[in-house]
């Protein structure tokens, strides 16, 4: 009986990742095209006033850019296949090295801030929408509203001004001091997520430390999306309540709350995983932004030391990195949906 | 007149409660920071990088007082000039972002959807992969260049803020092209013989264009965030050439802990403010013309008794 | 059909009865009186047809009964079910009285089941919630057997909406409303969407729901030869009056208020020579018309019918009707039955 099912199934999980194959390769020749054939040469302008014209210029023959852009655009193309993303300019550090001493910090504030906004957004969003122009839907949406329209810097900033001191909560970086030498010291660092590194290590003192730093970036990053997520959540709660099959469980005599739990909030909410990953693009760039404001050493801090720097091969490194996972995360929600929702496989 | 005077006035006439409140107060709001932005050089009481008056120097991140109500910042700048001129900044930019942006993506959506073929097609996937780039990571690789070619200037905040929105334009002028070509009066214009410029311009070009208020409205509260965003990391607007809301707080953060709180709490209440009255105007927009999300106004049911009935 | 029976039932003790039953919709132009002053009466095992055009009341009146009615809606009057008011019960009652005892069909099978819910789920849930001592097995037992009456095998319980065609889907709903056997059922326009043959299955299945359980039918449709087929009674409903109720032979070979006569005369069968239609549109029931509603498009208009309300009397062959044609004579004023000349109709219509 299930067997038609579970056959569509793969073949839409197959035809969902060869799709993806395209697009990441259209997002790589943007961003080649941007950052390559955009005027502007990458050598002189990190090393412009360091060296004379001809060391700038054996240095541009020796990575390729005095190469046929076509030839650059293959190398490139070739490369990230083999997940050689270059190495930087100013540290001279691969760049997927930077990724995955960085990565870590930037993965475990994501997913914190998500968490965050699902728990506060998903509740106050179904609240607001089943209670439509009542006094709790009006507060609700205005801190919906407030949220989006407050920039993260500036949450940041009033957390840092107001909160951070009375409650002794660290603004700055993801560990302590101590935390991130002992760690080292001791090579706790097993998965370079300093987040699952030390719950594995099983040290309250460092787990103690290392939340404490990440209860503020993640909550000003989580205030960010939580906004959207009550929009979304309302928004389709309205439509769902007006849905005719809403009306003919209520001619069946489903009670009130019967029918918005099983046919309003469910069906409310499948919308919203597709839209999450959309969210993701959002949280990355949110992401850049937390890590400015507090320190937080994770890809978007480096991003912006490298833009500071004009450091072009980073850059194009790390925006590629970026890229790829926000692709891969719309791939995963799409799997996601298609296995909470029959009708999507169809 | 009275025809575009009415619809002007459909999203209030056709709004009841909430909604129109949101309208109201998000209409109120916007007007106030255009007006700040307009009469600048009027309201403020001082130049946005202006140190000293009269020959006096103003006091290093001095406390809110008379001669300064927000106080001064490090620099030795008056905030609340500041604040002030950054309405004109924020609102510079944004329109010249949605200028660029009807600009490109208005001909581009038309020229897409109306021929189709190839063109189309390459340009739809440039768009969406445009579209599903982290906005703000697009915004920083722009400016990261144009902020190199033009320096740190109105235009290139404004060109990088493009980059992120003419992919939305492009995509509903293509949707509605390809729709609206297939019209009635469409294929009649062709039947008699004119030019596909001239169609485009006469015909296609009118319905299109319907829909580039609200997505402009929508659009203008991200953009604000955004040009503070780039601002907050030094891809902006340098301070000493404008104002702007964003860079000033990237320098109050290290005020933060040492309670020096009005060089940051100014400028960001006045992002949220300007964001949250473009935001209202624009979620009451969108209820009015989302029929979905629009609750119809509705007048209270008074029902005369069986017997008044009989009487008529 | 056994007419005898369900004539001398309706008289004596009917399952659901209506009385001068309103409901008015709120908008910005004023109220939409949608359903403006309606009665009957159905007994048990009987079928009660209501006919008329789009846009009269039917299915407003259809929801009214059922306390299913959009926000800003207003209901008045009485609806007698068991001994109690249904329109001023508390909702938490109303609930209760729902899926149990009133049961309702809808119009669009295809979008009134959830999507995400399996057919068991539906069941289940609709069961539990009536009966909430019933153990697993003995739910499944009664929900294959509700789907059995429907021709639905039992291999199907477990499948998805989207899994079925439209005339399996309302044959769900019905086995649905069926579950519980409710002794009163709103059909609203139950076959409306679907296909001509499956019109015919969906018809047969209502046509034995009497017979089988002794359910009371409220059968909404615009189509007059379901009525024919499946009624015993039918009420004509016009701008949100009912204008004659009676037996089904009796009204349809003796109509007595021309609207009746005008629906019969546009409806095709096989001696069709010519279309026939009634000139004009419903009315605005913002601003009905005074007097009779339908005098603007009546062939037969008299004086009085634009001034004064017809008077609801008893057909002369059983029945209610309210027309002024019918009568009573002592009623109309003087000179009140010269007939109404079009050409000031023509001038009020433009006006």
């Amino acid at each position: 009986m299930t067997g038609s099912r579970s056959g569509s199934l793969p073949r839409y999980i197959l035809q969902r990742v060869l799709l993806v194959i395209p697009m990441i390769w259209v997002i790589l020749t943007l961003v080649f095209i941007v950052l390559r054939v955009a005027p502007g040469d990458p050598v002189s302008a990190a090393l412009g006033g360091k060296l004379n014209d001809e060391a700038l210029d054996q240095r541009r023959t020796a990575l390729g850019f005095n190469d046929p852009l076509i030839q650059q655009y293959w190398d490139y193309l070739s490369s990230v296949v083999r997940l050689d993303f270059g190495t930087t300019f100013s540290d001279n550090q691969k760049v997927l090295e930077v990724v995955r001493d960085n990565g870590g910090a930037t993965l475990s504030l994501t997913l914190a801030a998500f968490v965050i906004a699902l728990l506060l957004g998903i509740p106050l969003g179904l609240v607001a929408g089943r209670y439509r122009d009542t006094v709790p839907d009006v507060v609700i949406r205005v801190f919906g509203i407030l949220t989006y329209a407050a920039p993260i810097f500036f949450v940041g900033f009033l957390l840092q001004a107001y909160v951070a001191k009375p409650l002794g909560l660290p603004t700055s970086g993801a560990a302590g001091v101590e935390t991130v030498f002992y760690m080292e010291r001791d090579g706790l660092n097993k998965t370079h997520v300093l987040l699952f590194d030390v719950f594995l290590s099983g040290n309250s003192y460092y787990i103690e430390d290392v939340l404490k730093h990440l209860l503020l970036p993640a909550l000003t990053l989580g205030l960010l999306i939580c906004g959207v997520f009550i929009r979304l959540v309302r928004v389709n709660i309205l439509q769902t309540m007006q849905s005719d099959y809403v009306e003919a469980a209520e001619a069946r005599g489903i009670s009130t709350s019967k029918v918005t739990r099983r046919h309003a909030f469910r069906n409310a909410l499948v919308p919203v995983i597709t839209v999450i990953g959309l969210q993701f693009a959002l949280l990355l760039g949110g992401a850049v932004l937390t890590e400015s404001t507090f320190n937080w050493p994770g890809l978007g801090q480096r991003l912006v030391e490298y833009i500071n720097d004009r450091d072009y091969v980073a850059v194009q490194g790390i925006v590629t990195v970026f890229a790829i996972a926000v692709v891969l995360i719309s791939l995963l929600v799409d799997i996601v949906n298609a296995l909470i929702d029959p009708r999507v496989r169809y | 007149m009275r025809k575009f005077l009415k619809i002007l006035a459909k999203p209030f006439t056709e709004t009841a409660g909430l909604a129109r409140w949101m309208l109201v107060i998000g209409l109120a709001i916007t007007a106030v920071f255009v007006i700040l932005a307009i009469f600048a050089p009027l309201l403020a009481p001082y130049g946005f990088a202006q140190a000293s008056a009269d020959g006096v120097k103003f006091p290093k991140a001095g406390a809110p007082s008379g001669d300064h109500w927000f106080g001064t910042d490090r620099l030795f700048f008056d905030v609340l000039s500041r604040v002030i001129w950054g309405a004109r900044t924020a609102i510079e930019v944004v329109i010249l972002s949605i200028v660029i942006c009807v600009a490109v993506g208005v001909p581009l959506g038309l020229v897409s959807g109306y021929y189709g073929g190839w063109v189309d097609r390459i340009l739809v996937l440039i768009m969406d992969a445009m579209f599903a780039f982290p906005s703000f990571l697009l915004a920083i690789v722009f400016s990261f260049l144009l902020t190199g070619l033009l320096g740190g200037t109105v235009l290139a905040v404004a060109l990088s803020l493009s980059a992120i929105y003419v992919p939305q334009y492009f995509r509903v002028v293509r949707n509605t092209t390809v729709s609206a070509k297939e019209a009635a009066y469409v294929e009649a214009a062709r039947a008699i013989g004119a030019s596909d410029f001239v169609i485009m311009r006469r015909y296609l070009f009118g319905n299109v264009v319907q829909s580039v208020p609200v997505l402009g409205t929508l659009n203008a509260a991200d953009a604000i965030l955004t040009l503070a965003g780039l601002g907050f990391l030094g891809l902006g607007i340098q301070s000493t050439d404008a104002a702007e809301w964003g860079h000033d707080l990237n320098r109050a953060l290290a005020d933060a802990g040492s309670g020096i709180w009005w060089t940051g709490l100014y400028p960001g209440l006045a992002i949220v403010l300007l964001v949250t009255g473009l935001t209202l105007v624009g979620e009451g927009l969108n209820e009015t013309i989302n029929p979905t999300l629009r609750r119809r106004r509705l007048l209270p049911v008074v029902m005369s008794g069986p017997a008044a009935r009989e009487e008529r | 059909m056994e007419p005898a029976i369900s004539m001398e039932a309706s008289s004596t003790d009917p399952v659901i009865s209506a009385r001068d039953v309103r409901v008015w919709y709120g908008t910005t132009r004023g109220a939409i009186r949608a359903v403006d002053g309606v009665s009957f009466d159905i007994a048990p095992g009987e079928t009660l047809g209501l006919v008329g055009e789009s846009g009269c009341g039917k299915s407003t009146l259809g929801r009214g009964l059922m306390g299913l009615l959009p926000p800003g809606a207003k209901r008045d009057g009485e609806v007698w079910f068991d001994g109690k008011d249904v329109l001023s019960m508390r909702p938490k009652d109303a609930y209760r009285l729902r899926g149990v005892e009133l049961g309702m069909i809808f119009q669009e099978p295809l979008t009134r089941l959830n999507p995400l819910l399996r057919i068991s789920d539906h069941f289940e849930e609709t069961i539990k919630q009536h009966d909430p001592g019933l153990s697993k097995d003995e739910i499944k037992q009664r929900a294959l057997d509700a789907l059995r009456q429907m021709g639905i095998p039992p291999t199907r319980y477990r499948s998805y909406p989207h899994e079925f065609s439209g005339g399996m889907r309302q044959r769900l709903m019905i086995a649905l409303a069926l579950v519980l056997k409710p002794a009163f059922i709103v059909a609203d326009e139950p076959t409306t969407a679907l296909d001509v043959l499956v019109e015919a299955q969906i018809v047969q299945i209502l046509n034995d729901l009497r017979r089988n359980f002794r359910t009371s039918l409220l059968l909404i449709t615009h189509n007059v030869g379901i009525v024919a087929e499946a009624c015993d009674r039918v009420a004509v409903m016009y701008a949100g009056r009912i204008v004659e109720q009676g037996r089904v032979a009796d009204v349809f070979e003796n109509p007595q208020h021309p609207y009746t006569r005008e629906l019969l005369r546009s409806t095709i069968s096989l001696r069709t020579t010519g279309l026939n239609f009634i000139p004009g549109s419903p009315p605005d029931l913002v601003d009905p018309p005074d007097g009779c509603r339908f005098h603007p498009r009546c062939p037969e208009a008299m004086a009085v019918c634009a001034t004064k309300n017809p008077i609801n009397i008893e057909r002369p062959t059983g029945g209610r009707v309210e027309c002024w044609l019918v009568g009573p004579q002592e009623e109309i004023p003087e000179g009140g039955t010269r007939p109404l000349k079009q050409e000031e109709l023509a001038v009020a219509d433009e006006a």
